[in-house]
């Protein structure tokens, strides 16, 4: 059985950052992803990021993810396995992961210290109707378009005015397809104003204080009923709106993919800003377990510039605990928990911060559970 | 309806973005749409004049030294919001020149004449296509030829039925 360093779980914007940080500390890694190529949710994000420079301000996603991947494909330290999943991680100090298209192949590795960077999942949203073709996940249609080039309809209506939905209707327009609407339950826009200006710009009318109430079709989706809804979300009746649409995205929110951290063993918390449960970890994102890292939207639903910088705090930090201090230990550190609090130094940043005021283990209480 | 309602900047909110009479009096200047405290910085360092101001705090609003801006446009590309554009008042005595970033295809071609649009979208005007940048980051400026009293109304174009609205 082949043992490394340092195993990620993850190869997302938190897992790829992970990674060469760590390997840049001289350790052995082995990144481990079930997509069918590294990059997680970068490979689709064909918009600019935000942030500074050292996040990647102004680079397009897509090109974030061919930079990082293009440095640990010659990385010597780094071995790659994808269309692999990690399903366990036990006691013995074994992570067992199954390879290949129908995960068919059991393979077994042996971690001196386990990062896990499995991102997030996208929420679904109870409505009538809510299981008939053509209803998806925005996410899951920018996977669609962006990476397969499939067009998932002709007329779609957006269900939530978050960064996901409006940056998914603005791609969907780029791509022809035509967005009839988006409707957001909560009374103010909840994505950055400037991606919410670019669809009003293209004429998309985005409806706050407003849900989707229900799905028409025999089939497939055929048409969609709006409704407003006052204060306490309830509908406001002869408010309703009927809209002439094929296609149904729910841009609702994401759920940490904390599944791996249960098994585990480490001490987890439901913290609603941080939209899930998540493992309790310190500054240094280690978990209560000694041996396991986090980093990313498992850690806490945030952005991809985020999650890069927990995965190099977490990827410096795993392989000092392992005696690989890089020779900037302090200094990198440091700097990246600064750039860290100056990306979350905004309204818009309260309630994660909230969050990990909730799950911070403070020094001196860490709570070990050695395997 | 204001911008944090539907996306589209009210009177209030525009007031403080724009630049002084006297200052577009006199010749191409930035307009830097944005509203709100978010953690993003490119325009500052796209700027070769020095005119946005570094950011003290990453969160902080872009700020404009107008005296030192040329309207190069060399910030439009750069902001991944598509929230500045650059507007000259004085291209004739009833046309003004205004760049904005665009991302559609196709791209409009010099001379052609298309929809201009405001700010929700509604065609306002026809205008007339004086350039098209392409850019090596794929955010293309388009410079456009608009009524001199839609300089501040019109923000995006449409070509053709490509487009959405």
């Amino acid at each position: 059985m082949k043992e490394y360093d340092i195993v990620i779980v993850g190869g997302g914007p938190a897992g790829l950052a992970a990674a060469l940080t760590a390997a840049s500390c001289a350790a052995s890694v082995l990144l481990v992803d079930d997509g069918l190529q590294l990059g997680g949710q970068l490979i689709k994000q064909t918009h600019k990021f935000f942030g500074s420079s050292e996040q990647f301000a102004g680079i397009r996603g897509i090109e974030i993810a061919d930079n990082f991947i293009d440095k640990i494909k010659k990385s010597p330290n780094i071995d790659i396995l994808t269309q692999a999943t990690a399903t366990g991680y036990y006691e013995d100090g074994i992570l067992t992961i199954l390879e290949g298209l129908n995960g068919n192949s059991l393979v077994k590795v042996k971690p001196r210290c386990l990062i896990v960077a499995t991102g997030a999942a996208e929420n679904m949203l109870p409505f009538i109707n809510n299981d008939l073709p053509g209803v998806y996940g925005a996410g899951a249609v920018q996977t669609l378009m962006n990476v397969y080039g499939v067009v998932p309809g002709e007329k779609v209506l957006m269900v939530g005015a978050g960064n996901i939905g409006l940056i998914v209707a603005y791609q969907l327009i780029q791509a022809k397809i035509k967005v009839e609407a988006i409707v957001e339950a909560m009374p103010c826009i909840g994505g950055y104003w400037v991606h919410a200006s670019k669809i009003a710009r293209l004429g998309v009318p985005i409806y706050t204080s407003c849900t989707l109430k229900e799905v028409r079709g025999k089939e497939q989706v055929e048409g969609a009923t709006i409704c407003n809804i006052d204060k306490k979300f309830c509908f406001i009746s002869q408010s309703e709106k009927d809209l002439d649409v094929d296609t149904i995205c729910l841009a609702v929110g994401l759920s940490p993919l904390s599944e791996l951290l249960w098994q585990t063993g480490c001490e987890m918390n439901y913290i609603p800003e941080l939209c899930g449960y998540v493992a309790l970890r310190d500054e240094n994102m280690r978990t209560s377990s000694e041996k396991i890292y986090i980093a990313g939207d498992v850690t806490g639903i945030e952005e991809a510039s985020s999650a890069m910088i927990e995965g190099q705090i977490a990827g410096l930090n795993a392989t000092a605990s392992l005696g690989f201090y890089h020779k900037e230990y302090t200094k990198l550190n440091s700097k990246y928990k600064r750039q860290l609090s100056q990306l979350r130094n905004n309204i818009m940043s309260e309630a994660i911060n909230r969050g990990i005021q909730k799950v911070i283990i403070q020094k001196g209480e860490t709570h070990v559970y050695s395997h | 309806m204001s911008i944090p309602t539907n996306g589209v900047p009210v009177k209030e909110e525009l007031e403080q973005v724009i630049p002084p009479a006297e200052i577009l009096a006199k010749g191409p200047v930035v307009v830097v749409e944005c509203f709100q405290n978010i953690p993003c910085d490119p325009c500052a360092a796209s700027c070769p004049s020095g005119a946005i101001q570094p950011f003290e705090d990453i969160n902080n609003l872009p700020t404009v030294d107008y005296e030192k801006c040329t309207g190069c446009g060399l910030c439009i590309a750069s902001c991944p919001g598509l929230a500045i554009f650059v507007v000259d008042i004085n291209y004739s005595d009833k046309e003004a020149l205004l760049k904005i970033p665009y991302e559609m295809l196709p791209l409009p071609k010099k001379g052609q004449v298309v929809a201009g649009l405001d700010r929700s979208g509604r065609k306002v005007a026809d205008v007339k296509v004086a350039r098209v940048q392409r850019t090596k980051n794929k955010t293309n400026i388009i410079t456009i030829i608009v009524p001199k009293d839609l300089a501040m109304v019109i923000r995006n174009i449409k070509v053709g039925d490509e487009q959405n609205g």
